[in-house]
C-alpha cells in the first residue's frame, strides 16, 4: 500500500509540473516581483526534494545495501 | 584585467587541487583508484561532484541566455522538470548500478550491459554511440573556456589562448588527479557557482535599484510583458522537456560516477537535496536573464535586443542566413557576464567569472568518462589488460586523455561553435533514447541483447535524422512554424525556429517511445540470455 502511495504521488507530481492554470498570467506577482509561474516552479522543485525524502525513508532498495555490506564483509575478511 | 587575473588565481587553485589527489591516491597504478577513486567518495564531495558533472555551462551562462529571449519558462522547462526526474533516476537506476558495480567490479555501463545480456560486440556498438554523442560536450567546454576568458579579459587573452588554458589546466588535473582530482575539483566548482548565483543576484538586483520596479516597467512594456509569463511557448513544447533529464542517467560519466560511492548511503543526501541545488543555481540565473532585457545601457545587450526585434517584424522576408545571423546576435548566453561588468565591482566580478568558469570547465567528467570507457570496454575487453597488465591500462588511459583533449582543442579552433552546440542538442535527446536500456536491464528480466542493439541503432539513426532534417530545412523566422508532413489536418512534422516537431512535441519524446517500444518487441521475439546470467540479477 505504501508503495501504491509513493508511485501515486510521483506520478502526482510529474504532472503538476504541467501547470497550465499559470500560463498566461504574471500575476500575483510573489514579494512584488516574482512573476507566480516562476515562484510556482521554485516551490516545485522544493516539493520533489520532500518526495525525495519519502523515496529515501519509505522505498530505499535496503536489500541490495545489505548486500553490498555483505561483501565488503567478506573482502575486509579476506584481508 | 583584474577579473582576468583572479580566474588565472582560480585555474591555479583547480590544477592544485589534482595534483593534490595524484599525490594523495594510495596505488596510483590500479585501475579502480585512477578511474573510480577506489569507489571510495564520501557523501559531501559526491552529492556536490555528481551535481556538479551535470551541471555544464550550460547551467549559468546558457540557462540566464534561455531566460533572456525567452523569459521565466526556462526554470519550468529545464531546470524544476530535471529536479524532479534526475534524483529519480539516481533513485531508481544509479543505486542499483551502484551495488552491481559493487557485487561484480563492472565500472562502466557497457561492462553491465555485456554481462547482462551475454553479448559482446553490441556492447562495442553501444561503446561508439555513447562516446559519438559524448565528444561533442569535450569541444565545446573548450571553446566556452576559450570564449569566457576572452570577455572577462576584454579581449586581453585571445580566443584561442584561453581554450589552450583551459584545456591544459582540465587535462593535467584528469591526468594526475583521475576520479579523485575530477571529483575534488568539481566538488571546489559546485560551490563556488552556488555561491555565484546568490552574490550574483544581490549585487545586479540593487545596482538596477530593486527588482520591483524593473518587473512593473516590464509589465508595462507590450514587448517585454510575455516574459514574464509563459505564453509564447506551447504546453506540448513544455511537456516534451520533461523527456530530455532522462539523459542525465544515461550519460555514462554519470554513471560511471555512480560507481564512486563508499556507501549506498551517499545517495540518500544526494537525491533529496539535489532539486535544492538546481533551485539555488537556476533560480537566479533564469531571474537575471529575463531581468537584463530592461537593461538599456549596456551596448552589447541593447544590440540584443534590436537583432530579436528586426527578426521579429522582417525576418519572414529575410534568406535563411542572414536569419541565422540575426539568430546568432540576438543570443543572450553572454548577457550574465554583461550584466556584471555593468554592476559589480571590478574585483567581485572576477570573483564571479571564476564562477562562470567552474561551470564551463565541466568537460573534465565526460573526458575521464571517455578514458574509462576506452580502457575498460575496448582496451581490457578486447585483451590489453591481460596482455600488458594494469599499469600500462592506467597510462593508456593517460595517454588518451591527453590525445583527447588535443584534439578536442584543435577541432575547438577550426569549426564553428554553432555546430556542437547543435550537436548537444540532439546528443541530449539521443542520450535520452538510450535511457530504455538502463531500464530493461535492471527491471526486466525478459530483455535481450537484440532489444538493447535495436534501441541503440534506432538513437543513432533517429539523431541523424534530425540533424539532417534541420541542416536540409532551414529555420522559420519567429511565429508559424513550417510544416513539411502532414495528414487530414494533423501536423505530423514540422521545422520550428528552434528545431523540429513530431505531432507537436519534441523530437526526443517520439525517440523515447519508440526506444522502449523496440526493446519490448524485439525482446519479446529473441532468444533470453543463460538462465545463470539472469540467476545473477533477479
Amino acid at each position: 500500500m505504501k508503495r501504491v502511495l509513493l508511485v501515486v504521488a510521483v506520478v502526482a507530481l510529474y504532472l503538476l509540473h504541467q501547470d497550465f492554470w499559470f500560463w498566461r498570467t504574471a500575476h500575483p506577482l510573489v514579494f512584488g516581483f516574482i512573476p507566480i509561474g516562476l515562484f510556482y516552479h521554485a516551490c516545485f522543485a522544493g516539493a520533489a526534494s520532500l518526495l525525495m525524502w519519502l523515496l529515501v525513508r519509505h522505498a530505499w532498495p535496503a536489500r541490495l545495501e545489505r548486500e553490498s555490506e555483505a561483501i565488503e564483509a567478506k573482502e575486509d575478511a579476506n584481508l | 584585467m583584474i577579473p582576468a587575473i583572479v580566474v588565472f588565481l582560480y585555474l591555479a587553485v583547480v590544477l592544485y587541487i589534482g595534483i593534490f589527489a595524484f599525490r594523495h591516491a594510495k596505488s596510483k597504478h590500479e585501475a579502480e583508484d585512477y578511474f573510480l577513486a577506489n569507489r571510495s567518495i564520501g557523501p559531501f564531495v559526491f552529492l556536490f561532484s555528481l551535481f556538479g558533472t551535470n551541471m555544464t555551462a550550460f547551467a549559468i551562462l546558457g540557462s540566464s541566455g534561455h531566460a533572456f529571449s525567452n523569459g521565466i519558462v526556462t526554470f519550468g522547462l529545464m531546470a524544476s522538470s530535471s529536479g524532479l526526474v534526475i534524483p529519480l533516476s539516481i533513485f531508481l537506476i544509479g543505486t542499483r548500478v551502484w551495488a552491481l558495480g559493487k557485487k561484480y567490479g563492472f565500472m562502466t555501463p557497457v561492462q553491465m550491459f555485456r554481462d547482462r545480456w551475454d553479448c559482446n560486440h553490441i556492447g562495442t556498438v553501444i561503446f561508439v554511440v555513447q562516446a559519438a554523442l559524448l565528444v561533442p560536450y569535450i569541444i565545446i567546454g573548450i571553446m566556452g573556456g576559450g570564449t569566457t576568458l576572452s570577455t572577462i579579459s576584454d579581449g586581453w587573452v585571445p580566443f584561442w589562448f584561453g581554450g589552450a588554458i583551459v584545456a591544459l589546466v582540465v587535462m593535467s588535473y584528469v591526468f594526475f588527479g583521475g576520479m579523485r582530482g575530477t571529483a575534488w575539483v568539481n566538488t571546489f566548482q559546485t560551490v563556488l557557482f552556488l555561491c555565484f548565483g546568490v552574490i550574483a543576484i544581490i549585487v545586479i538586483g540593487s545596482g538596477m535599484g530593486g527588482f520591483s520596479s524593473v518587473v512593473q516597467q516590464m509589465l508595462a512594456t507590450p514587448t517585454l510583458a510575455p516574459l514574464l509569463t509563459r505564453e509564447r511557448i506551447s504546453p506540448y513544447y513544455f511537456f516534451s522537456y520533461t523527456f530530455i533529464p532522462l539523459s542525465a542517467i544515461a550519460f555514462p560519466h554519470i554513471l560511471i560516477f555512480c560507481l564512486t560511492a563508499r556507501k549506498m548511503q551517499q545517495f540518500k543526501k544526494t537525491v533529496i537535496f539535489y532539486p535544492i541545488c538546481i533551485m539555488a543555481i537556476w533560480l537566479p540565473c533564469v531571474f537575471l536573464g529575463v531581468m537584463a532585457n530592461r537593461v538599456s545601457d549596456v551596448p552589447e545587450i541593447r544590440a540584443k535586443q534590436e537583432a530579436r526585434r528586426v527578426l521579429a517584424t522582417q525576418g519572414r522576408n529575410m534568406p535563411p542566413e542572414a536569419r541565422d545571423e540575426l539568430r546568432e546576435q540576438a543570443a543572450g548566453d553572454d548577457v550574465i557576464l554583461r550584466l556584471l561588468e555593468r554592476f559589480a565591482p571590478l574585483w567581485l566580478a572576477g570573483l564571479l567569472g571564476a564562477g562562470i568558469m567552474a561551470a564551463v570547465m565541466a568537460s573534465d567528467s565526460q573526458i575521464l568518462g571517455l578514458s574509462t570507457m576506452f580502457t575498460e570496454d575496448v582496451f581490457a575487453h578486447y585483451g590489453g589488460k591481460a596482455r600488458f597488465g594494469e599499469h600500462i591500462q592506467v597510462q593508456t588511459g593517460r595517454l588518451f586523455v591527453v590525445l583527447l583533449t588535443v584534439l578536442a582543442y584543435v577541432v575547438a579552433l577550426r569549426a564553428p561553435e554553432t555546430i556542437f552546440e547543435l550537436a548537444i542538442q540532439y546528443a541530449f535527446s539521443g542520450f535520452a533514447a538510450l535511457s530504455p536500456l538502463l531500464v530493461a536491464a535492471l527491471f526486466w528480466r525478459g530483455s535481450t541483447k537484440w532489444g538493447a542493439l535495436a534501441v541503440t541503432l534506432w538513437t543513432a539513426s533517429a539523431v541523424i535524422a534530425v540533424a539532417v532534417f534541420q541542416a536540409i530545412v532551414p529555420a522559420p523566422a519567429p511565429g508559424p512554424s513550417t510544416v513539411i508532413w502532414s495528414l487530414g489536418g494533423t501536423e505530423i512534422l514540422a521545422r520550428t525556429p528552434g528545431g523540429t516537431s513530431v505531432f507537436g512535441f519534441m523530437p526526443v519524446v517520439p525517440m523515447v517511445i519508440v526506444s522502449a517500444l523496440l526493446m519490448f518487441l524485439v525482446s519479446l521475439v529473441t532468444r533470453k540470455p543463460r538462465a545463470e546470467t539472469l540467476a545473477r540479477y533477479f
